[in-house]
């Protein structure tokens, strides 16, 4: 099964993410990450959705979607002509014993320290998902007192735009 | 004009061509209805006994006519009521309009006196629904749900209207015409080509259409393209009526209990022409088994339903009736001697089929004494059967717009009754939805004018007799007739075959009285349990002008046959009980 990460421009109107997000409970797709926000034009979001699965299951998905009257594009973003990114806050345990390995670890992974104190520290990190869950799986010995990661985003690599002529 | 909120409702209800809307009043709505009651020699509103009859009117007015259906609620118990009238159109792809009221804008959220979120509640089985927060947008929003519930393929869409935006006032401009759906999607030429070739290149090509043919007005093309390239026709509980029964080429519905010579008839084509419809699983069994001998060309207005169910060879999206026509001028005009000979065998032996399974009743007695045939002191034989029921009300009905419920007599109704043209046959497909029919009977009746003719069963029927009231208030030529066997049928037709003749809660023992209780409403009642006293009581029932409810007591022993089980497929039909 391979991860897809498509791209949907919605109107900007309350409601929109239900729409977006029961049509997934209602025909029984799972969905890895989905994340939203405003796009250049305040009159329409985008949402960006991964998801596992195979060709057929893509296909579902694009078409259901593209049924919903508030969806305006969709489109498949492939991983070789997209950037994508996912940012992760993770606050780990800050001991005397730990505080050596853990600074080592976030200047390899050009993570940041965002917060400081004596016993937590909180680090900020962008990536792909592979380098956000390789950087979790290091500071795991360490103590993770909680974390959070935003889901990926993602956008098309040169002249590409994901657009509607719709209103 | 500078006007309310409440009255742009109603003006711009009239000016999408809306004659006639269904309802029941209640507090969010009231400013609405005083509109109606001031505006009532241009629109007529039929008031129903509880929403859920309401909806259902609605969509039969819908399927009667092809025009969006309106529903008018008030908010809370109101608009959840609608919610099973709203899915019913919504597998079965009807178009309609429900407007609900809400409480003020200020209230909401606030779990407020018969407050219900009802855009959360029809989110899923809505094309797509709206709350109205802005009295600027509220005529367009309306607008926008006709185009929406009447586009491409069509569907409920819910409008959710606060009291206060009733109440507020702006400037309104009515429009010239009702507005015009979006534009449809044409065949791809190359396509069209390609489906062309497959067909000459078939040998034994099939054609099962569902109903797309009758939303999408293609029933002339469909029957065109038949004869040009000389295949069979079936169709699913939905296309049922877009082709008239006595067409030569129309072998009936296929699937779970669909006729013999059409489902065997597709399973022994090497090619399937579905056109507007989406190989549900009622009408294929099982998935698995059920393509493997034919290919398939798939044509659909709904670019999901491509592929969704059972892949096709050849999947193209587009309108269903230029698709057909313009797929019809591209093939050449075909005979298939051995193909068209096989299908007259078939027919023979569905034919032979159909009175062995006859023969097997008639040597049951009834074995349940709570039921009412077994009380009537008929010999089995001279009972009444389902098939002859259909057969003589239906000689006595004209062109009456057929409904029913759901169960075993809306199987009957679908394999025996003589339809002849487009939107005379109603009935709750995908969702399955007892005591769809009188609400649908009734809409159908105030649409057309004509006689509405509901075959039911005591079960249905109890679901949602309350509106004889609005039959009889109406005055409405709708024919009744209650297959009673004392049972629920179908359910009981399963626990007959499946599970060990368990009857769990399918004997009724309810001691009904249809005739007194279609009396306490104010309609005609009759009950029979002979042909002769049918015969007497369907001309009477067709002559009388309102409403007329008439109780065939039916033996519970009878199946609907044939059946394909579920999971099963055409190798597991059953066309005898012993």
């Amino acid at each position: 099964m391979e991860q897809y990460v498509i791209g949907v421009i919605v109107s900007n109107v309350s409601g929109v993410l239900s729409r977006v997000s029961g049509m997934f409970t209602r025909r029984g797709f799972n969905i890895d990450s989905l994340t939203v926000g405003e796009t250049e034009s305040s009159s329409f979001s985008r949402i960006t959705i991964a998801f596992h699965g195979d060709d057929y299951l893509k296909d579902r998905i694009l078409l259901q979607l593209r049924k919903l009257h508030d969806v305006k594009e969709v489109e498949v973003l492939r991983s070789s002509e997209t950037v994508v990114r996912e940012l992760l806050l993770i606050k780990v345990r800050n001991t005397p014993q730990s505080r050596q390995d853990i600074m080592t670890a976030v200047e390899i992974f050009r993570s940041k320290i965002v917060d400081y104190s004596t016993t937590a520290l909180v680090c900020e990190l962008t990536g792909e998902t592979s380098k956000i869950d390789a950087f979790i799986d290091l500071l795991k010995p360490y103590g993770i007192m909680e974390m959070c990661r935003t889901g990926l985003v993602a956008i098309e690599r040169g002249e590409n735009c994901l657009k509607t002529k719709r209103l | 004009m500078f006007i309310s909120g409440a009255k742009i409702i109603v003006e711009t209800l009239i000016e999408q061509g809306c004659d006639t809307v269904f309802g029941y009043p209640g507090g969010q709505v009231l400013n609405i209805f005083d509109e109606l009651y001031l505006n009532s020699d241009r629109i007529n509103h039929i008031l129903a006994a509880h929403e859920q009859g309401a909806a259902h009117a609605a969509d039969g007015y819908a399927r009667a006519t092809g025009k969006v259906g309106v529903v008018i609620a008030t908010s809370g118990p109101g608009a959840t009521n609608l919610v099973t009238g709203i899915a019913t159109a919504y597998l079965d792809s009807i178009p309609m309009v429900a407007i609900t009221g809400n409480v003020p804008c200020d209230l909401i959220g606030r779990d407020s006196f018969q407050e219900v979120d009802i855009v959360g509640v029809t989110m899923p089985i809505t094309k797509h629904n709206f709350i109205v927060k802005d009295i600027n947008e509220l005529a367009d929003t309306i607008r926008m749900a006709f185009k929406i519930a009447k586009s491409g393929r069509p569907g409920p869409v819910v409008v959710d209207i606060p009291k206060d935006i009733q109440i507020g006032k702006c400037e309104f401009e009515a429009q010239a015409q009702p507005v015009i759906p979006y534009p449809v999607l044409f065949a791809d030429d190359d396509q069209l080509k390609e489906a062309a070739e497959m067909i000459a290149a078939a040998e034994r090509p099939y054609i099962y259409f569902g109903g797309g043919i009758i939303s999408g007005r293609a029933s002339a093309e469909v029957m065109a393209l038949a004869e040009k390239i000389d295949a069979p026709m079936g169709c699913t509980l939905m296309g049922l009526s877009a082709v008239p029964y006595d067409n030569p080429r129309f072998l009936g519905m296929q699937g779970m209990h669909g006729h013999f010579a059409s489902s065997m008839a597709q399973d022994e084509s090497d090619l399937v022409i579905a056109l507007g419809a989406r190989f549900s699983d009622r009408a294929t069994g099982n998935k698995a088994r059920f393509n493997k001998n034919f290919r398939i060309i798939h044509i659909d207005i709904d670019g999901a339903e491509l592929h969704k169910n059972i892949p096709a060879e050849l999947a193209i999206n587009a309108d269903i009736r230029d698709a057909v026509e313009r797929l019809c001028s591209l093939v050449n005009e075909q005979k298939r001697p051995q193909w068209s000979a096989r299908i007259a065998e078939l027919k023979a032996e569905e034919e032979r089929r159909i009175e062995g399974a006859r023969e097997c009743t008639f040597q049951k007695e009834c074995s349940n004494c709570t039921n009412p045939c077994s009380n009537t002191g008929i010999p089995a034989k001279d009972r009444l059967n389902p098939y002859d029921i259909i057969d003589i009300v239906s000689s006595c009905a004209g062109d009456a717009v057929v409904a029913t419920d759901v169960g075993q007599h809306q199987m009957w109704a679908a394999q025996r009754y003589p339809l002849k043209t487009p939107r005379t046959f109603l009935t709750s497909g995908g969702l399955g939805t007892m005591g769809y029919g009188l609400g649908a009977a009734i809409g159908a009746a105030a649409a057309t004018g004509k006689y509405s003719l509901l075959f039911t069963g005591d079960g249905s029927f109890g679901m949602n007799l309350n509106e004889l009231a609005t039959s009889v208030s109406q005055g409405l030529p709708v024919v009744i007739v209650i297959m009673n066997n004392g049972v629920l049928g179908m359910v009981r037709q399963w626990q007959t075959l499946f599970y060990g003749k368990h009857y769990s809660n399918t004997t009724l023992n309810r001691q009904t009285d249809f005739v007194k209780l279609a009396e306490a409403f104010g309609a005609k009642g009759v009950r029979v349990s002979t042909k002769d006293e049918l015969e007497k009581a369907a001309a009477e029932a067709f002559s009388y002008g309102g409403t007329f409810l008439i109780d065939c007591l039916v033996d519970c022993n009878e199946f609907v046959l044939p059946m394909l089980p579920p999971g099963g497929s055409i190798d597991d039909i059953i066309t005898e009980i012993k």
